[in-house]
């Protein structure tokens, strides 16, 4: 199992490495010069230069091999800007061919790149500063993870809890009008835009009947302790019933509407998974020994057909992120979600582009975390 | 005396008609409910795509009357006195007046556009990517595989986001983008199926007679590789009008005045807590039935396909 894992962890090395080549290239994505891109039209040269300098956009992307001192034409005109190898001073299209004539090699410092500064830093835990609120992304990370923790596990739980028993009770009464049914409603589910089902929601419970207050985590009036900065995990440890209570009734809607589509993923895997077992021998078997009905269903046939849904659990991770998105910016739910939306209001890349990091560094450790578990339930996987 | 004995003594030899593959396949779909009714919403939706666009023009940017702006559903409207409303509009009207039911229509032509200009380029490019490296192997193949995984670690909408903000918001790029998103995932299909066919018999057939590895990939591999691939291509087809809807909800899709259904939405939202409830039930109802109809039709083609599956059709 040791080695097993040890392979395993070896094998997501490269991903991690790509996954940070292709985040750092966002930037990069972006057409004509980012620095430009991120300020309103007609901002001064000084400040799309200082924001180059922030951001190190003046230093070439990988290696550095040099600059390219273009004749400056236009006296008033000063930037620097970073190409795939080398820096350019004055270059009207930084990567241009005819401007490699300047080339002055300067080959003492080939590592001073923006990939390599941008990876160094990111070992250090550090993921720039806001455009925009110059706040350390770090912190606002901290801050605003836990909100979409909370809900995606809250997500989870509804999705695992109606589900997976919804997929059984299919599976047990395969053909009956219970069936049909519920396999209409879960294929309803995974094609309904989430935030579609989350604005009607809203509309219904928070607007028409007033069960349940429209958006954020929190009441105004009421008091809570923080601590891990998820709500019911503070409250319960505060012994806050009030906070919890009100915590709950934030959260019920927004994790129903995200779990949405989990739930019916899993009740259509756990149908079908568990018709392919109920049809298996050993089921035979126990039903011919006099078990049951719901031993055989619960203990035999259940437990063998779990190991498929693990997987789709575990998988489902980067679609509750990915919908987290959505989900927040209907409920104005304070996580990584909303302020991935506000900051593309506000083009405020540095928090796009780490955000999609964070997340994407997220869900490959969950997959890691599934995979070994895969392993931990079916010996076969490890000797493979 | 030849002649009599080639007659067979035993009446007619009862034979059973030949059927293509594909034929049964055919008649395996036509006979699956689900697929019955996702292939007519299907077929629906792209005659009122056609209308839309051949019989019924229409200019968003000139498209306006504030007068009766906010209208709701001529059938659910009460006013109190009894009146008839002067102003008919089935699904209501929007913010700047215009008809609700009149957008959505025109939306069916921008979203199956979206979704099938953005699946037969992620198809095309990453077929041929996973043919090539299924088919190469080697160093080649572990290359092009790593690199599909690194962009499997990303939520797809999550990289899709990325991928529009960067480039600037605008359906061009969301085409672009849900593509580029969509191309691992057939890479990986198409190689499944290569590595599988490469072992055949008939593979090794035809390079012992001498064909040529373009011959083998396009002539051989190719066709029996493409019924996995054109069933997640419908599939992805109702994810990618998700998405596409999804991206012009955050605002990086079509821009508005076009009538986009996800723009309809992010353009409705602002109107959710005065009850406006038309605005978002009908453009989100056809996002839903276009995504339903692709998903039954891909689950339907799927059981079609399947070749376990095969000859079944006419029990």
């Amino acid at each position: 199992m040791i080695r097993y894992t040890i392979r395993r962890l070896i094998a997501v090395l490269p991903t991690l490495l790509g996954v940070t080549i292709i985040v750092f290239l966002f930037i990069h994505l972006i057409p004509g010069d980012p620095a430009t891109a991120m300020l309103r039209e007609n901002a001064p040269v000084e400040v799309a230069d200082r924001i180059r300098e922030q951001l190190g956009l003046n230093k070439p992307w990988f290696i550095n091999l040099g600059e390219v001192n273009c004749p400056q034409q236009d006296p008033t005109v000063k930037s620097t800007t970073g190409g795939v190898f080398m820096t350019y001073h004055n270059c009207d299209k930084s990567g241009g061919f005819a401007a490699l004539r300047y080339w002055q090699p300067r080959l003492d410092r080939p590592f001073d790149s923006q990939y390599l500064l941008y990876a160094s830093k990111l070992l250090r835990g550090d993921l720039g500063t806001s455009l925009v609120t110059k706040n350390p992304l770090m912190d606002d990370l901290k801050l605003k993870f836990p909100a979409t923790l909370e809900l995606s596990v809250m997500a989870m739980l509804v999705a695992v809890g109606i589900g997976v028993p919804a997929g059984i009770i299919s599976a047990v009464k395969q053909n009956t009008p219970i069936d049909t049914g519920s396999m209409f409603v879960s294929l309803a589910g995974v094609s309904m835009p989430i935030y579609w089902l989350g604005m009607m929601a809203m509309m219904v419970f928070a607007v028409w009947l007033h069960w349940v207050p429209a958006g954020t985590r929190l009441g105004s009036d009421v008091e809570l302790h923080r601590i891990t900065n998820l709500y019911i995990l503070d409250s319960l440890l505060t012994g806050n019933a009030k906070a919890l209570g009100d915590a709950l009734k934030h959260i019920i809607v927004p994790a129903i509407v995200l779990g949405t589509v989990p739930m019916s993923l899993l009740a259509r895997m756990t149908r079908a998974s568990m018709l392919e077992v109920l049809n298996q021998d050993y089921i035979r078997t126990a039903r011919a020994k006099g078990l049951a009905d719901r031993v055989v269903v619960l203990r035999h046939a259940l437990s063998n057909a779990l190991l498929p849904v693990v997987t789709v659990i575990g998988l489902q991770v980067g679609g509750l992120l990915g919908g987290a998105i959505l989900t927040e910016t209907i409920f104005s739910w304070p996580g990584i979600g909303r302020w991935v939306f506000d900051s593309i209001q506000l083009r405020d890349y540095p928090v796009i582009q780490n955000v999609i990091l964070a997340v994407a560094l997220i869900f490959v450790i969950v997959n890691l975390v599934v995979d070994l578990s895969y392993a931990v339930i079916d010996p076969r996987i490890r000797y493979a | 005396m030849a002649n009599t004995m080639a007659v067979w003594p035993y009446g007619k030899v009862l034979q059973r008609k030949r059927i293509s593959p594909w034929n049964d396949a055919l008649y395996r779909l036509i006979r699956s409910t689900n697929a019955r009714v996702g292939l007519g919403i299907v077929v629906f939706l792209t005659l009122t795509a056609i209308v839309a666009v051949a019989f019924w023009p229409y200019n968003p940017r000139i498209d306006s009357d504030l007068p009766n702006r906010l209208k709701p559903p001529s059938w659910a409207s009460q006013s109190p006195d009894k009146k008839p409303s002067s102003y008919y509009a089935i699904f209501g009207t929007d913010d700047q007046g215009r008809d609700v039911f009149r957008r959505v229509v025109h939306g069916a032509p921008i979203s199956l556009q979206v979704g099938l200009v953005s699946v037969s380029f992620a198809l095309a490019f990453g077929s041929i990517l996973g043919l090539v490296a299924g088919f190469v192997g080697g160093q080649t193949d572990n290359v092009l595989m790593r690199l599909m995984d690194i962009m499997l670690a990303f939520p797809s909408i999550l990289l899709a986001i990325g991928i529009v903000a960067a480039r600037g918001p605008g359906l061009n790029n969301t085409i672009l983008a849900i593509s580029i998103v969509n191309i691992p995932i057939y890479a990986r299909i198409a190689r499944a199926t290569t590595l599988s066919i490469k072992e055949q018999d008939y593979i090794t057939a035809a390079t012992c007679i001498g064909a040529s590895d373009r011959r083998l990939i396009f002539r051989h591999v190719l066709p029996n590789s493409l019924s996995p691939i054109i069933v997640q291509g419908t599939l992805s087809i109702a994810t990618a009008i998700l998405d596409a809807a999804g991206l012009g909800f955050l605002g990086l899709g079509a821009q508005p005045p076009t009538p986009e259904w996800g723009a309809m939405l992010a353009d409705g939202y602002k109107y959710l807590t005065i009850g406006a409830w038309w605005v978002l039930l009908f453009p989100g109802a056809a996002i839903m039935l276009t995504v339903l109809g692709f998903n039954l039709l891909g689950d339907g083609l799927r059981d079609a396909l399947d070749p376990r599956m095969r000859g079944t059709g006419r029990a």
